[in-house]
C-alpha cells in the first residue's frame, strides 16, 4: 500500500479496527519491521528500525494510551530521556521549565509545566504526550485515536491545536474511526481497509456516507431507526449506590438511576468517572459499600451474579476478551456460559453436546456470526463476531433488563449496525436497556434518555429536548446543572 | 513435543553421566534391563506406573482449573494413612466391602487435605502453591507422628510402621506370578472416567471455564471460588487414592516415610501429558519404567539411579518452556501477523509542495 503525507496537511487514515491503521503507523514510528517496501521522508529513503530513528528524523507519535510518568510534574515529563543537564548530570529545571512554557505557548498548548501529571485531566494529559513529541523535535506528528478519551469540547480543543501546527508547516496523521472528526478536521483523507489503501479524498470531495462506505466496502446506514420509546414500569433501580474501586477509593459515590421496560438510558460520562465499577456492582461482580441494586421488584445487591442472571438481567461486558468470551473454548460453550448445566444442554451433571451445537447453530445464523461453525473457537473469530456471540449469549438468556457496556467498542461497522439494531429491537420487546458507552455518539444515536455520570454521580438525567451534544459535553466535563442550562439556551 | 523433551532428557542426562567418568549408553542399557527385559521387570514396571498415573491425573486435574497443586505428595501420605488404617483397624469384613471402604477412606482423606488449600485459595486469596508445599511438610510429620508414637504404630513391632492390613484388604493379584495387583486396573479405569469428568460434565466445564478465564467464568454466572475447592479436592482425593492404593496393593503396611517423592515427579507427569488425562497414561508408564529400571541401572554400572532425576528435571524444563527447545532446533515461530506492504513504493513523506 501507498501513503504520502504532506507537509503543513492534516492527514487522516481513516479505518475500522483492524484495518491496519495503527500497524502502518507502528512501522513509521519504528515499532515494527515491514516485510517488504520503502519510505522515504523530505524526498531522502530512509531507514527506521526504532522510535529512536523516528524521532531522529522528526517524527512524533502520540499513542492512544499515554506513556507519561503519574507523580512526575509535566516539565519532567516532558523532557523525559533527553534532560538538559548541568555539570555532573544535575537537571536544569529552570532550563526545562521555560523550554516546556516556550514550547505550549508558541503552540497555543497551555499547561502548567510544575503541574503533576496524576493531577491533570485526559485532555490535558493528551497536550503533554503532544509536546513531549513537539520538544523531541517533531515534525511529523502521529495521533492515535487521539479523540476516544476527550469530551466533545476537549475534542475541538484539540482541532485547534492540531489546525496550529500544521499552519506551522509540520504535518499531522490523525488515526481515528469517526467520520465526524474527519469531515471537520482532515486536509486529506486516505481510507484503507483490510491493511490496503481504498481511497484518497478530501472532505470536499466526499461525504460522511460516501467514507463509511467505503471503509465497511458496502452501504453502511448511518442513523439507528427507532420509534418513540414507550417506557413502562421500572425493570433496574440503583438506590443511594457506593462503591469503591480497586485502588479502595470511592468510584460510586451515592448514585441513584432507574430503568423503565421498553426504554434505553444512556449512561454518557468520559472513562474513568466509575461507570466501571456501577456496571460492575450491578452485575455482581463487585460488592457495594452502601446502597440497593432491584432488578425486576427484588433486591440483588448482595446476590451473586447466577442470581442475578436467573432474575432478568443480562450483560454485555465492556472488557469483550477478559469477561465476556473464553477464547480458548468453541462458540458453542461461549454461547451457553451461563446456562450449561441446565436443561436443555445437560441431564444431572453430563452435558448434551448434541443439544448446545444446535442452539450453537441457530444463534450462529440468527445473529450473523460468520464464523465457520459451532465447534471455531471464540478466539478465531474477529471483534465484532465475538460480540456477536456475547450479544447472542445475553439475550438468549431471555433477560428483562439488559446491561450493555461499550456494546461497539473494538467491532466493525458492519457490525456495530447489527448490534444497534438488536438492542433497538429488544428495547421494542419491553426490555429495559442501560448502555453505558463513552461514544457520546453511541449514546446520542441510541438513547431515549441520557444520565450523565462525574466523578461517580449522576450529574443530570437528560430528556427530549434537552439531549443535546454540548449540553452533555459540558456535564461530562464536570459543569453543574443550572451553568449548563444556561449555555444550552445560548447553543 | 513431549517426545522431543523426552530424548533431549536422555542426552542431557547422558552427557552429564558422561561427565561422572561412566559410560552412557552401558548406564542406559541397564536401565532398559531393569525395566524391561529382566524377570518381572515389566510387570513391576507397571506396578511402578500406578500411583503415578492417579497423581498424575491429580496435578493435572488441578492444572485444568489453573491451580497448581504442589500438594500431591502431601495427599499421597493423607490417602495412604486413611486406607491402612481401615485396612488393619477392622475386621471380618469380606474383601468386597474391606477394600472398596479402604479405598474410599484414602480418597476421602486426600480430598479433605487437598479441598483445604482450595478453601484457603477460594476464601483468603492464599496462593495454593505456598499452603500446599507447606501442608505437605504438615502431613509428613503427621504420619511421623501418628505412627510413630500415636495411635496408627504397630506395639508389636521395633522398627516404626504401622501393623499389617488384614488380608482382605489386600487388592488381589491380577497376573499369576507376579506383584501386580488391581490396581492396575483402577488406574486405567480411572483416566477414562476423569477424561469423561473434564469433557464431558458440567463439573468439567466449570473447571475448564475457571481454569481458561476466570473472569469470565465469574461473570458469566459460575462461582469460581466453589470451583476452586471442589477442583482441590478433586485432585486431592486422586492422590489420596494413589496413596491408598500403593498400602493396599504394594507395602500393605505404612512405614513413616512412604513416598519417594511420587507427587514431585507427578507434576512432571503432568506437564508431559499437557494435562490430557489419556497422555497421563504413556507418560506415567515412562516415569514408572525409569524408576523400576534405575536401582539394576545402578547395581550394574555403578551409575547412581539419582541418575533418572536428572532426565525428569530436563523433561520437566524442556516441557516448561517450549520457547527453549524452539530455540535449541531453531524451529523459528510463524509470525501470526505479518504486515503485507506490497507496492516498492511504500510509506513515506513527501516534501512539502
Amino acid at each position: 500500500m501507498d501513503l504520502t503525507v504532506e507537509w503543513g496537511q492534516v492527514h487522516a487514515l481513516l479505518g475500522e479496527n483492524g484495518a491496519g491503521k495503527s500497524t502502518l503507523m507502528n512501522v513509521v514510528y519504528g515499532l515494527i519491521r515491514a516485510d517488504s517496501g520503502e519510505m522515504r521522508f523530505d524526498g531522502a529513503q530512509v531507514q527506521v528500525h526504532s522510535p529512536q530513528d523516528a524521532i531522529g528524523l522528526g517524527i512524533g507519535m502520540v499513542h492512544q494510551h499515554f506513556m507519561l510518568i503519574p507523580p512526575l510534574t509535566v516539565a519532567d515529563n516532558v523532557i523525559l530521556g533527553q534532560e538538559t543537564a548541568r555539570a555532573a548530570g544535575v537537571i536544569d529545571g529552570r532550563a526545562s521549565r521555560r523550554t516546556v512554557r516556550e514550547l505550549s505557548h508558541r503552540y497555543g498548548l497551555q499547561v502548567d509545566p510544575d503541574a503533576r501529571v496524576q493531577d491533570l485531566s485526559v485532555g490535558v494529559q493528551q497536550r503533554v504526550e503532544i509536546l513531549k513529541a513537539l520538544y523531541r523535535g517533531a515534525r511529523l506528528l502521529i495521533l492515535d485515536e487521539p479523540t476516544s478519551v476527550l469530551t466533545p469540547q476537549e475534542t475541538e480543543g484539540l482541532f485547534q491545536i492540531v489546525r496550529g501546527l500544521t499552519a506551522e508547516g509540520s504535518a499531522v496523521i490523525f488515526i481515528t474511526h469517526k467520520l465526524g472528526e474527519v469531515m471537520s478536521v482532515a486536509d486529506r483523507i486516505t481510507v484503507m481497509r483490510r491493511g490496503k489503501v481504498v481511497a484518497s479524498t478530501t472532505p470536499a470531495e466526499s461525504s460522511p456516507a460516501d467514507l463509511a462506505r467505503l471503509m465497511v466496502g458496502r452501504p453502511v446506514l448511518l442513523r439507528v431507526d427507532k420509534g418513540p420509546a414507550q417506557p413502562g414500569l421500572p425493570l433496574l433501580q440503583v438506590d443511594e449506590l457506593s462503591v469503591l474501586d480497586d485502588r479502595r477509593q470511592l468510584a460510586v459515590d451515592g448514585l441513584s438511576l432507574e430503568v423503565r421496560a421498553g426504554e434505553i438510558l444512556g449512561l454518557a460520562g468520559v472513562e474513568g468517572n466509575g461507570q466501571v465499577e456501577l456496571v460492575e456492582a450491578i452485575a455482581g461482580l463487585r460488592p457495594t459499600r452502601s446502597g440497593r441494586v432491584t432488578l425486576c421488584d427484588r433486591e440483588v445487591t448482595a446476590a451473586s451474579p447466577r442470581r442475578r442472571l436467573r432474575a432478568g438481567l443480562g450483560h454485555i461486558p465492556a472488557d469483550r476478551h477478559r469477561m465476556g468470551v473464553i477464547l480458548e473454548l468453541p462458540i458453542s460453550d461461549n454461547l451457553v456460559l451461563g446456562d450449561f448445566d441446565r436443561p436443555p444442554f445437560a441431564r444431572g451433571i453430563v452435558r448434551l453436546l448434541a443439544q448446545v451445537r444446535d442452539h450453537a447453530a441457530q444463534l450462529i445464523k440468527s445473529f450473523d456470526v460468520r464464523a465457520e461453525g459451532p465447534q471455531q473457537v471464540a478466539g478465531a473469530l474477529s471483534g465484532g463476531n465475538q460480540q456477536k456471540v456475547v450479544v447472542a449469549r445475553e439475550l438468549s438468556n431471555g433477560p428483562r433488563v439488559l446491561m450493555a457496556a461499550q456494546p461497539t467498542r473494538g467491532v466493525d461497522v458492519g457490525s456495530i449496525e447489527f448490534i444497534h439494531r438488536q438492542i433497538v429491537e429488544q428495547r421494542d420487546a419491553g426490555l429495559a436497556v442501560l448502555l453505558v458507552s463513552s461514544e457520546l455518539d453511541e449514546v446520542l444515536s441510541l438513547a431515549d434518555r441520557v444520565a450523565v455520570i462525574y466523578r461517580g454521580q449522576i450529574a443530570a438525567v437528560l430528556e427530549g429536548d434537552e439531549i443535546d451534544r454540548d449540553r452533555i459535553g459540558l456535564l461530562m466535563a464536570g459543569a453543574k446543572t443550572d451553568e449548563v442550562a444556561a449555555t444550552g439556551e445560548g447553543g | 513435543m513431549p517426545l522431543v523433551a523426552i530424548l533431549l532428557g536422555f542426552v542431557v542426562a547422558g552427557v552429564a553421566v558422561a561427565i561422572t567418568g561412566a559410560d552412557p549408553i552401558q548406564a542406559y542399557l541397564g536401565l532398559f534391563q531393569g525395566a524391561f527385559t529382566n524377570k518381572h521387570a515389566f510387570t513391576e514396571s507397571l506396578i511402578a506406573s500406578v500411583p503415578y498415573v492417579f497423581l498424575g491425573l491429580a496435578v493435572a486435574t488441578g492444572f485444568r482449573a489453573g491451580l497448581f497443586n504442589i500438594g500431591a505428595d502431601g495427599q499421597f501420605y493423607l490417602g495412604a494413612l486413611g486406607g491402612v488404617f481401615v485396612g488393619f483397624s477392622i475386621h471380618g469384613l469380606p474383601g468386597v466391602v474391606h477394600i472398596p471402604l479402604a479405598i474410599l477412606a484414602g480418597i476421602a482423606c486426600g480430598a479433605v487435605y487437598g479441598g483445604l488449600p482450595g478453601f484457603l485459595k477460594a476464601r483468603f486469596g492464599a496462593h495454593e502453591v505456598i499452603t500446599t508445599i507447606m501442608l505437605n511438610y504438615i502431613a509428613y510429620s503427621l504420619s511421623d507422628y501418628l505412627i510413630n508414637r500415636g495411635p496408627l504404630g504397630d506395639p508389636h513391632s521395633s522398627a516404626p510402621k504401622t501393623p499389617f492390613i488384614d488380608p482382605s484388604a489386600q487388592l488381589p493379584i491380577i497376573f499369576a506370578d507376579s506383584r501386580l495387583h488391581l490396581g492396575l486396573v483402577l488406574a486405567l479405569l480411572a483416566v477414562p472416567l476423569i477424561w469423561f469428568l473434564i469433557e464431558r460434565t458440567t463439573i468439567g466445564f466449570r473447571i475448564r471455564a475457571v481454569g481458561l478465564n476466570p473472569e469470565a467464568a465469574r461473570s458469566s454466572g459460575i462461582s469460581v471460588a466453589r470451583t476452586m475447592v471442589l477442583v482441590m479436592a478433586i485432585s486431592g482425593g486422586l492422590a489420596g487414592l494413589a496413596g491408598a492404593d500403593e498400602v493396599l496393593g504394594v507395602s500393605h503396611f505404612m512405614p513413616p516415610s512412604f513416598s519417594i517423592g511420587y507427587g514431585f515427579d507427578a507434576i512432571a507427569v503432568a506437564l508431559l501429558a499437557r494435562s490430557n488425562p489419556w497422555g497421563i497414561l504413556p507418560a506415567a508408564f515412562l516415569f514408572g519404567a525409569m524408576r523400576n529400571g534405575a536401582g539394576f541401572m545402578q547395581l550394574q554400572t555403578q551409575v547412581s539411579a539419582d541418575m533418572i532425576s536428572i532426565v525428569q528435571a530436563t523433561v520437566i524444563m524442556f516441557v516448561a518452556a517450549p520457547v527453549i527447545v524452539r530455540w535449541l532446533l531453531r524451529l523459528r515461530e510463524v509470525p501470526a501477523e505479518s504486515l503485507q506492504i506490497t507496492q516498492p513504493e511504500g510509506v513515506g513523506a513527501a516534501p512539502k509542495t
